[in-house]
């Protein structure tokens, strides 16, 4: 699947998109975040602090306990401060 | 006639004037517009801001407004809307954000304007950075636009 990452969590993982293939014992949204943080200090870094992060699968927003399966498109970003 | 729904994501800036004469142009169904525009200060608490650079998440942001003016489309009986976001870098005195709304009275006009500012504060994907003389930072979400947008979920 692909996974997006923007503003300050782009940043501190150091790219904007990749594509992952995480193991089927990643079934929701908080497992995935928790196994990227295990790919190295910047993920880590990204993830430190779970709970601030929010989630979209293909384009709307989603829970952090949602399922990925299905998924093509989840994306991870701090939350939102635009208009 | 049917509602005219204009939602754009761009750099370039927009001229309300001419966004209301787009809106309301050759009908006499409307007896109200009402139009926000948001607009990028030069302070924020005692710092001084430079500009705003705007990251958003194209497909993310068109789909999430399509559905919210959709939203206030049903909710409340409007001829029309426009919804204008600017990104990329955005200097104090400019033009952010412009929602209009067009109704046959007033009152629609006013919630339903409310209604999207409140949305796209909270939960459009959109981030702004701050540009100061200390370097650049990413705006901190505030509470309360969680809490603004939050009652109109409220039955």
């Amino acid at each position: 699947m692909k996974v997006k990452y923007f503003a300050w969590v782009r940043e501190r993982v150091g790219k904007a998109e990749e594509t992952v293939e995480p193991p089927a014992s990643v079934r929701t949204v908080d497992d995935l975040i928790a196994w990227l943080a295990k790919r190295g200090d910047a993920y880590a870094h990204a993830f430190e602090t779970p709970r601030v992060i929010r989630a979209a699968i293909d384009h709307a927003h989603v829970k952090s306990d949602t399922m990925i399966a299905g998924a093509r498109e989840i994306a991870f970003f701090p939350p939102m401060t635009g208009g | 006639m049917t509602a005219n729904v204009t939602i754009l994501i761009q750099e370039a800036d927009f001229d309300i004037a001419r966004e209301i004469a787009a809106l309301t142009k050759g009908r006499t169904d409307i007896g109200a517009v009402v139009s926000f525009s948001g607009i990028c200060r030069g302070s924020e608490g005692s710092g001084t801001i430079a500009a705003l650079t705007l990251e958003h998440y194209p497909e993310m942001a068109e789909a999430e407004i399509a559905r919210h003016a959709e939203s206030a489309m049903s909710r409340w009986p409007l001829t029309g809307l426009t919804v204008i976001h600017r990104v990329g870098r955005i200097v104090p005195g400019e033009n952010i954000v412009l929602v209009l709304t067009a109704s046959m009275h007033r009152q629609a006009a006013f919630h339903a304007a409310e209604f999207l500012m409140d949305y796209l504060k909270a939960d459009a994907p959109f981030w702004k950075r701050e540009e100061s003389a200390d370097g650049t930072s990413w705006v901190d979400a505030r509470h309360h636009d969680d809490a603004a947008a939050a009652r109109w979920t409220k039955s």
